[in-house]
């Protein structure tokens, strides 16, 4: 890397379409990992809260998927499923379930006993319990562990293009450049993705503060009182 | 299946157990950096999350910092520190460098959030009686919040080790040995044998070091809280560790 400029910028701008594309590839793989895994975890979810006993073993085995660095996972997956998008989507699925069972076992268990027993009291059925008090007071953590999988998988979807290069996304600009020995376009890879990061980390925030207006309210007055 | 025999008689072998590219070799590598990346977030995280947590100033700032900083993926930053590590130093720059500066930021988010977590939890009116028995600050600190949080403020130092073990494995993109040389060699020879051994090496260290830290945790949580929680006195829970990064505030 001796010699060149650290950015070269008529290569930037002549590669415009090039970083859409790739920006693109990449949102398309971790939204679908990070869909798959958040309808996976809200059935499990909602498979312990009726099963209490089931939290150990699913978190356990969520735990243990965890720690296989995802490299491995994504590698050990191509002499079965090939160089296809499933390949990419499974293992980024799989890391989402711990972050997605979790926040959302804790959403439910978060919602007070008393309001719970006067919803039974108010004579509602368990689904409608579940849609109109249970989901609705669990949003806040639901929406913090959509937030951490989102980041999380973004990140992830860099290390997809060190299997195959046909997978795309920013991580493949970072392969290219080391191997050619342009930092510009290392820099791309990696200056997008941070970005792209920090975006997905904005939205949710926002999303989040949308969703529960009393939380708002709630701080409001209390720094009022203070 | 086969994979996982296979790996098996590629970890078997002992020809992979000697040399540069040994077994031993490549764990010593991924340990030590992991380690010591880990140790300097410590000295880095501990006493500014503490610090916040026991004044309860910047604690805006720095979570949100934090969290900021739990959004960069560790390649990115890898591979943003690689063409400059080299210009300064084509010695180290390659590899470790690079390698060493991502484990360490990756370390001390959740570090930095669970040692102030740890104290937040304490329940005020113990410190208030510790003031009023005329602790000073420092002794607060060391006597009652820390006993207090500690398994907490731990439970943050297992989170970043099992991410920095576990995330240490792409430094071999970059040059640095360690596990993830097999993964990475596997990958490029088309040796699937050495690539799952690779995996199962990984994988068990990070659930080794996941078990150490959470059995030093209980270890460290001491008995008065412990007992708490098998009565169901009020300070119940606290002794429960978030094995989970703490969530923002």
């Amino acid at each position: 890397m001796n010699g060149r400029p650290l950015l070269d910028w008529t290569w930037i701008v002549e590669h415009l379409d090039d970083m859409a594309f790739r920006t693109a590839q990449h949102l398309w793989l971790a939204g679908i990992a990070v869909a798959a895994g958040f309808v996976i975890s809200f059935a499990l979810a909602l498979a312990i809260r009726r099963i209490p006993n089931l939290y150990g073993p699913i978190t356990g085995i969520a735990g243990v998927l965890y720690t296989i660095p995802g490299l491995g996972l994504f590698a050990a997956l191509v002499p079965i499923t090939g160089l296809t998008t499933l390949t990419a989507v499974i293992p980024l699925t799989l890391y989402t379930l711990l972050i997605f069972v979790r926040n959302m076992v804790a959403g439910f268990e978060a919602v007070p006993r008393d309001v719970l027993e006067a919803a039974d009291g108010m004579g509602f059925t368990p689904g409608r319990r579940l849609r109109a008090i249970e989901l609705p007071l669990a949003i806040p953590l639901i929406v913090t562990a959509l937030r951490l999988a989102s980041v999380s998988t973004i990140g992830l979807v860099m290390i997809v293009s060190l299997i195959g290069d046909n997978f795309g996304g920013l991580g493949l600009f970072i392969k290219e450049g080391i191997q050619t020995f342009f930092p510009t376009k290392i820099y791309v890879g990696a200056v997008l993705s941070l970005v792209l990061a920090f975006l997905a980390d904005a939205v949710f925030v926002g999303i989040e503060r949308a969703l529960t207006p009393w939380a708002r309210a709630r701080a409001q007055s209390v720094r009022g009182a203070a | 299946m086969d994979a996982f025999a296979a790996g098996f008689a590629w970890l078997a072998d002992p020809a992979h157990w000697t040399g540069p590219d040994g077994i031993p070799t490549r764990l010593l590598e991924h340990v030590s950096i992991s380690a010591s990346s880990v140790l300097i977030a410590c000295l880095i995280a501990i006493p500014i999350g503490l610090w916040i947590g026991h004044t309860g100033r910047w604690a805006f700032v720095a979570i949100n910092l934090a969290n900021v900083g739990r959004a960069v993926p560790s390649y990115a930053v890898m591979a943003i520190i690689l063409p400059i590590s080299l210009s300064f130093s084509p010695e180290y720059g390659l590899a470790l460098i690079p390698t060493f500066s991502a484990m360490v930021l990756l370390a001390i988010p959740p570090i930095l959030v669970n040692a102030y977590a740890a104290l937040r939890e304490v329940d005020r009116d113990l410190i208030e009686s510790a003031r009023g028995m005329g602790m000073r600050e420092l002794q607060v600190l060391r006597r009652v919040e820390l006993p207090i949080g500690l398994p907490i403020l731990v439970g943050g130092i297992r989170t970043a080790a099992v991410q920095v073990v576990a995330t240490a494995t792409l430094g071999a993109v970059f040059g640095y040995g360690g596990l993830g040389r097999y993964l990475i060699d596997g990958i490029a020879r088309r040796q699937f044998d050495r690539l799952t051994a690779g995996v199962m090496l990984v994988a068990g260290l990070a659930l080794m070091t996941e078990l150490g830290i959470a059995l030093l945790q209980r270890r460290l949580t001491s008995a008065g809280l412990r007992a708490g929680q098998t009565t169901g006195r009020p300070y119940r829970g606290m002794a429960e560790t978030p094995a989970a990064p703490v969530q923002p505030v």
